[in-house]
């Protein structure tokens, strides 16, 4: 039996460290190789040795696709291909393929030089992983072998995140990674065609979410900013290199032009300025407006956003700015912090989620004092959250399960609990069955896959010669002859088959008798038989031999005297084996006898 | 041999034709058999399917006449009926859905032949064709003469009917998506030309909803909608309960989830038709803008609503907290249904998807709703206000017009009002001035809300000085939509003090103006206002109600005399109306007067109409109009008068200088009149073709006296001839109307002149021109005088723009156009350079925009080059008026997008220029090697 096994290594029933193994039709797949946030020892990394205990991963995987640049979906992927030692491809789109070793660089530094730790993989280990990647664009179908081919869709969320299809003769699965339904202003949706999977594997992060507009949380954050700088403050938003800070910026920019603000806005430099880089470089994996924008101008290419330094923020006047990390842990966003805290016209505005313990939690649970490097800091400031999340909701889920319609569903890449509620919705909505395996625990679908068989065009024209065009109510008979010949399959005419198997053609007749008790002459009784039958079979030819003997098309019906019983006709009927059908059919009709003659 | 007998008759009459055709050019009627006749030729000679196809597709190409239609229709239905190969099948069933849809054709006479060739026998057959082509075109040409066919079948065979809808139903299910759209198109296309459509057919139609094709899916839309206006009662079951609702919120729900559907093409369709679904239960209405938010299965308010409670609360502007948004009770889990049933947030959906195009349809979609439905309006608010923020400008603008059209619906909230005054900063112009209509119609709820609206004008004015007439207009309004909320805010205003006088603010501050408008109009309505004013308000009443009468309204101030009593403001607008009609009446009956006397009284009555004209925006027009007509008639007079027409030509060479000059100008004030006014009739039109007649004839008059030689002057009387015939034919149902005239008198000499010489030719036009009278211009309803401002450039920069000779520089252009029609492709920019070349630039379609009825807007670049300067200097920039007197030939549904339109549209007669030359400077410099 044919099937498809699916084993999370990680993001079962959890977010972070995504990796999935799949297998379908023999061939064996792994989607995305991420790190967990949460561990700082062995289990922030996948459990390789699932795979296999010894020997190169390279024996037992076809290949390996990353769906975002984001640590948790490619974070293991040096320490997996180098140390744990792959070969074989690595499939990501090309935004991918560039930033995400930037940010295998930068995780690396802060695991390496910040906590010093050993056995971590090295720079030129990442270059090394790099070299192994095959990029993959939007709707281009990659053959990695001769069976299994992979196809990538949009996904929004970040640049350059994709959804991958992987097929192998008719079985196939779609991989969501993290995606997006709602566009956002730099990002447009994740979109698919209704492809059929046998299997969706799609993240669940909100499953138990169903957000608000966009448009609120961004008018809200504009409105802030504006009025803080109408009144001559200064505004700190915390951000992360990548994704969210982009989106942001673009919000400011556009904003900034469309009300001819004049007051600064700054993005402290490092990591982004590079991301930027690649921001610019591209724009069809962007939304409609920039894409459009972009025969005037790269929208990237930021008019009133410069590149910050250390001595600006000392600067009188109103300005805006974006600083590293988001959580006001460290580095030169917590610097800006305590230089503008004191002071009740600035404005610190927080667009993500907070770590417990860090300064970002702090303030944004309404904490006034901090106490920083023995120094008691009170916070006059305005605080802000605003959430800017690139995950689907439940909705948004389920409209993707509505596009693509799938035959199940695998959930992963969400908390179990709401998986729950969510999995119970799918199965109740789209009567579809629904999965959502823990860590190590395998999932095997059965399937049924269609064996595709070739028809020579000879007999296709035969038989819709012969009548209507196929109906998809009405099954249809169709003879012919099935070659199987080193795994392939055809269906050719039987003069055909004969041909090329050098096989001479048999003649298989039918001949039965049919006893009558009918007292007449012969010749009345072939009448009769002949009368009979053409009242009967109205669309068919029949035919009364001059030799005495009544034709039903190809059918031949002759009848002669019972030796014994003079009383008795016996009727011969003989039909060869393609005609079957009507053979029988007009022997089950003398059978019953002819009607009586009218006397 | 038959076939090449009758070849050769209609080779023959063919040619007889020719010769026809050559005798007498105008009797066109004649030619016409030769259409089909020639058809039948090349098809009986085309050996091979590829010439017959051919021939149909030369035969496509060319026009056919009403008359010859049935002769062809019968032709093809033959050759229909003996071809084999399908592609000529294809074209002719082509070719006859587009025959039956000539105008001026009844289809009855060739409908028996078509039924029994097409429908009964073959139709059936092609129907079921292999190739999905010849599928499509049947299906077509069913959907062409459907409805026709039902009851001739009824009649002729007496079988049972044979529903053309169902025939065409069954194609819903056809293989191939193409074929499925055509039968979907066929099936509208039934409904178009008025049949009605089966209800069946809307389950058929919500099956196609879920088909893989998304031109299948579009289609299936509209046909869903088209069923769902035809039964809107009637009702349907829910399918999975026992529940039923009405047929139109079944639909509505349907096209609502179409909304979401993964093709951006349906989800325009969708949204688009929603807007038209105005008999859909408010519930359904309501679940549009609704989507239940939740988090963590918990229950979440909206932004919307949180808004909202903070607003009734009191708590409006305070900060917002980590959390505020925490969502609050538990949701049931089972009662959650994810997939939207039906309605459930397509709006909501719609404003936020990725492609602009889906939300501007639902913007759309939304103001027609909110329009019929006032409490939809009321709730539909918030998303609207949301939209003004949209990245793409369309979107925005869009959404404020749409604002505006349902603003008799609404209150705005305060902040709601905050939020549609932060868009005032807009750099777009169109953006602001948008808003500036909107907040002209909006009703605001508290004086907080006036005086903020008051504050962002104030300061929109401040940023874009540009505005100001906008924003003085906007203000107006507003005042005199809430006296009452204007009156306590009266003495902040002013800035006046109970004890102490305050310093007199400039009157020239376009800000402080801006206030007093807003007072001025607010105290129109409010009789307590005027007792806060101060004694320097009252001064700047006056000045302002001079200056700017059109923002400042008369006002019943106590203890002043200037001011005019009340019925006499309430009579305002009539004593110019008669002061138009009396002046009018005065020139009525002008021939009974001496020259001299006819002379005086036009010009003062020219100059009355054009001082009312100055001073009474709303019968310019109409005092223009009669100015203009009036002028032609004085220089005429003035041409024709002088005796030196009695006198030997030689000796008169200034007068007839003068003549030929004024001839000139009467020209051209008649292209302006015929041509610049919007709203003039035909019988104007008459008269105005009268005018420029004699114009002409006087033109012919004055050149037959300088000239010598009789050649040219034979040529001329010839044109004037032609023009005079021309003119019968245009206007003989008005004829009647011209006792008298000119023309009356020309058309009973029409004979002589045919035959006279032009010397005396000449002659007898003189002493007619000289006898003609007056003939009186009967006024137009509403009569608008075309005219353009030219915004940018300004003209005033001492700074010449520079730029390389041999290359282009691009100059902003922005004019703003009143009271033209179709500047698509009548408006056009001339740049005239020092040297005297010109340039006429035909700007883009896209280049007008439409922001309120008679309004464009000319928003383009000019491409300026030249050789190089030693000088910047300056060149003119205007618009002008491009005008074209041949009438449009009507285009036949016929010739498809063929090349005799684009003729037309390029040919201009000549322009008229309606705006002020506006200079600007440049210099363009030598190339640097």
């Amino acid at each position: 039996m044919p099937e498809i096994r699916v084993t999370p290594l990680g993001a079962g029933q959890d977010v972070g460290r995504s990796c999935i193994l799949v297998s379908i039709a023999g061939k064996n797949v792994m989607l995305d190789c991420g790190m967990h946030m949460g561990f700082n020892d062995d289990r922030r990394f996948p459990d390789f040795s699932y795979i296999t205990q010894n020997g190169r991963l390279t024996d037992f995987l076809d290949c390996v696709i990353i769906s975002h640049f984001h640590l948790d979906h490619c974070g293991a992927l040096p320490y997996f291909s180098e140390m744990v030692g792959y070969d074989g491809p690595i499939y990501m789109t090309p935004p991918t393929q560039a930033i995400c070793p930037i940010l295998l660089e930068d995780y690396r530094k802060i695991a390496v030089d910040k906590k010093g730790e050993a056995n971590f993989f090295t720079s030129q280990m990442i270059k090394d992983c790099m070299k192994k990647v095959v990029a993959v664009h939007l709707h281009q179908t990659v053959q990695v072998d001769d069976e299994l081919e992979i196809k990538a869709y949009y996904a929004g969320h970040v640049l350059g995140a994709a959804m991958f299809q992987i097929k192998v003769g008719s079985e196939s699965v779609v991989y969501t990674g993290d995606y997006n339904m709602t566009p956002d202003r730099h990002l447009g949706a994740a979109w698919i065609d209704r492809c059929r999977p046998n299997l969706l594997i799609t993240e669940s992060t909100y499953a138990t979410t169903i957000r608000d507009s966009k448009r609120c949380r961004e008018r809200d954050f504009l409105k802030k900013v504006h009025e803080t700088v109408e009144r001559g403050g200064k505004v700190l938003i915390p951000v992360f290199a990548l994704g969210r800070a982009q989106e942001l910026c673009i919000l400011l920019e556009t904003f900034w032009e469309r009300m001819n603000l004049k007051a600064p806005i700054y993005f402290s430099t490092g990591l982004t300025e590079k991301a930027n880089h690649y921001y610019k470089l591209f724009i069809t994996w962007t939304n409609q407006k920039i894409r459009k924008t972009f025969v005037q101008r790269n929208m990237f290419e930021f008019k009133h956003i410069k590149a910050f330094d250390r001595a600006f923020a000392d600067n009188p006047g109103p300005m805006v700015v974006f600083a590293t990390p988001g959580m006001l842990h460290a580095g030169q966003s917590l610097q800006i912090f305590r230089k503008w805290a004191g002071y009740e016209k600035n404005m610190v505005i927080m667009p993500g989620y907070c770590v417990q313990g860090t300064v970002g939690h702090k303030i944004l649970s309404g904490q006034r004092k901090l106490e920083m490097e023995g120094r008691q800091l009170e916070v006059k400031m305005q605080v802000e959250y605003m959430s800017f999340s690139a995950h689907a909701d439940a909705k948004g889920i389920m409209q993707l399960i509505g596009q693509a319609e799938p035959e199940h569903v695998l959930l992963v890449h969400g908390e179990a609990k709401k998986m729950e509620f969510l999995k119970q919705k799918i199965e109740q909505e789209f009567r579809v069955s629904c999965y959502m395996p823990a860590n190590g625990e395998t999932v095997t679908l059965p399937t049924s896959p269609s064996i595709p068989v070739g028809i020579s065009l000879g007999l296709l024209k035969r038989e819709t010669a012969q009548g209507l065009l196929p109906d998809a109510k009405k099954p249809r008979l169709l003879q012919g002859t099935l070659i199987m010949k080193d795994s392939n399959f055809r269906l050719v005419s039987s003069e055909q088959a004969l041909k090329e198997l050098g096989l001479a053609e048999h003649q298989l007749r039918f001949t039965c008798r049919v006893h009558l008790h009918d007292a007449r002459k012969e010749q009345e009784t072939v009448m009769r038989v002949y009368n009979h039958l053409k009242s009967i079979l109205k669309d068919r030819c029949v035919q009364h031999l001059p030799d005495g003997s009544v034709t039903v098309e190809s059918i031949l019906i002759q009848a002669a005297a019972h030796s014994e019983d003079p009383g008795t006709k016996v009727l011969l009927v003989s039909w060869t084996y393609q005609d079957e059908e009507l053979g029988s059919y007009l022997t089950s009709l003398l059978k019953k006898g002819l009607p009586q003659a009218p006397s | 041999m038959a076939a090449h007998l009758k070849k050769r008759v209609y080779e023959e009459f063919s040619k007889v034709v020719q010769q026809q055709e050559e005798l007498t050019t105008k009797k066109l009627r004649l030619t016409k058999p030769s259409k089909s006749a020639a058809l039948h030729i090349d098809l009986c000679k085309a050996t091979s399917p590829a010439d017959a196809l051919q021939y149909l597709l030369q035969f496509a190409r060319k026009p056919v006449e009403a008359e010859s239609v049935e002769g062809v229709a019968r032709i093809l239905l033959e050759h229909y009926y003996k071809e084999n190969d399908a592609s000529v099948r294809l074209k002719i069933a082509s070719l006859l859905g587009l025959l039956s849809k000539t105008s001026g054709f009844s289809p009855d006479c060739i409908m028996d032949d078509a039924i029994n060739i097409l429908q009964n026998e073959n139709d059936r057959e092609h129907l079921t064709d292999t190739s999905h082509g010849v599928r499509n075109k049947c299906l077509q040409l069913l959907g062409n003469l459907g409805s026709l066919e039902k009851s001739v079948t009824k009649d002729a065979e007496g079988l049972a009917v044979r529903d053309v809808q169902k025939i065409i139903g069954d194609y819903f299910s056809d293989q191939d998506p193409r074929v499925r759209t055509a039968a979907i198109k066929a099936m509208l296309q039934l409904h178009e030309r008025g049949l009605k459509l089966h209800q069946t057919i809307y389950n058929q139609a919500c099956k196609l909803l879920s088909d893989d094709y998304e031109q299948v899916r579009s289609a299936a839309v509209q046909l869903i909608w088209v069923v769902s206006q035809l039964y809107p009662e009637s009702i349907v079951p829910i399918p999975s309960s026992n529940e039923e609702i009405r047929l139109v919120d079944d639909a509505f729900g349907k096209i609502c989830h179409m909304v979401s559907d993964g093709s951006w093409m349906v989800r325009v369709q969708a949204a688009k038709l929603l807007g038209s679904m105005e008999q859909v239960s408010s519930h359904f209405l309501e679940q549009t803008l609704d989507k239940k938010l939740m988090s963590d299965l918990r229950r979440k308010r909206t932004a919307h609503e949180r808004a909202k409670e903070l607003y009734s609360s009191g708590e409006f502007s305070s900060g917002r907290k980590w959390g505020d948004d925490a969502p609050k009770e538990e949701v049931d889990t089972g009662a959650v249904n994810l997939i939207e049933s039906g309605a459930c947030g397509a709006f909501v959906h719609g404003l936020e998807d990725e492609m602009y195009e889906v939300r501007i349809a639902a913007v759309e979609a939304l103001c027609m709703l909110a329009r019929s439905s006032p409490a939809f309006a009321e709730k539909c608010l918030d998303f609207l206000v949301d939209m003004f923020n949209d990245e793409i400008e369309e979107v925005r603008l869009q959404s404020i017009h749409t604002m505006r059209k349902i603003s008799n619906n609404i209150t705005l909230r305060e902040d709601q009002l905050d939020t549609v005054l932060g868009v005032l900063e807009d750099s777009s112009r169109d953006i602001r001035e948008a808003l500036h209509e909107l907040l002209c119609c909006t009703n605001v709820s508290t004086k907080e809300g006036i005086h903020l609206a008051l504050v962002e004008l104030l300061k929109n004015l401040a940023k874009y000085p540009t505005d100001r007439d906008s924003i003085w207009k906007c203000l107006k309004f507003l005042g005199s939509r809430h006296p009452t909320l204007v009156l306590p805010l009266v003495p902040e205003l002013l800035s006046t003090h109970p004890f102490f006088d305050t310093a007199e603010p400039d009157m020239d501050d376009p800000a402080y103006i801006a206030v007093l408008v807003l007072i001025f109009n607010a105290a129109k309505t409010c009789p307590t206002m005027p007792a806060l004013f101060s004694d320097h308000t009252f001064r700047h009443y006056a000045y302002l109600r001079d200056s700017l009468s059109h923002l400042v309204p008369a006002l019943r101030l106590p203890g002043r005399k200037l001011v005019s009593s009340v019925p006499s403001i309430m009579l305002h607008e009539d004593p110019s109306q008669q002061f138009l009609q009396q002046s009018l009446e005065r020139v009525c009956g002008l021939q009974h007067l001496d020259p001299q006397g006819t002379q005086e009284l036009l010009e003062l009555t020219i100059r009355d109409l054009q001082r009312l004209g100055e001073l009474q925006s709303e019968l310019a027009g109409v005092a223009d109009f009669s100015a203009t007509y009036l002028q032609c008639q004085l220089l005429l007079i003035k041409a024709l008068q002088e005796k030196l027409w009695n006198v030997a030509a030689p000796l008169y060479l200034k007068q007839s200088d003068l003549a030929s000059a004024a001839a000139k100008q009467i020209m051209e004030e008649t292209y302006k009149m015929e041509f610049m006014y919007s709203g003039v009739e035909h019988k104007q039109v008459v008269i105005v073709h009268h005018m420029r007649l004699q114009a002409k004839a006087l033109h012919l008059i004055v050149t037959a006296r300088t000239t010598r030689g009789v050649d040219s002057l034979f040529g001329m009387c010839e044109k004037f001839l032609q023009e005079v015939d021309f003119f019968q034919r245009c206007f003989i149902a008005d004829l009647p109307h011209l006792q008298d005239s000119f023309v009356d008198k020309l058309l009973d000499l029409m004979p002589r002149l045919m035959t006279s010489k032009p010397s005396e030719v000449v002659k007898i036009l003189q002493t007619m021109l000289r006898q003609s009278t007056f003939l009186h211009l009967p006024l137009p309803e509403q009569i608008h005088k075309a005219s353009a401002t030219i915004i940018e450039p300004a003209g005033e920069s001492d700074n010449p723009l520079r730029f390389t000779s041999g290359l282009v520089v691009a100059l902003d252009v922005d004019a703003t156009l009143e009271h033209v029609q179709d500047p698509q492709s009548t408006v056009k920019v001339q740049v005239l350079y020092p040297d005297g070349q010109a340039q006429i630039i035909h700007p883009k379609p896209a280049d007008f925009r439409n922001p309120g009825p008679g309004r464009h807007r000319l928003i383009t670049q000019v491409y300026l080059s030249h050789t190089a300067w030693t000088e910047p200097c300056q060149v003119e920039v205007r618009l002008l008026l491009a005008y074209n007197t041949t009438a449009r030939i009507p285009k036949s549904p016929w010739v498809e997008g063929g090349e005799l339109s684009s003729q037309v549209e390029t040919s201009i007669e000549g322009t008229i220029p309606f705006s002020k030359p506006v200079k600007v400077y440049i210099l363009p410099k030598p190339a640097r090697r």
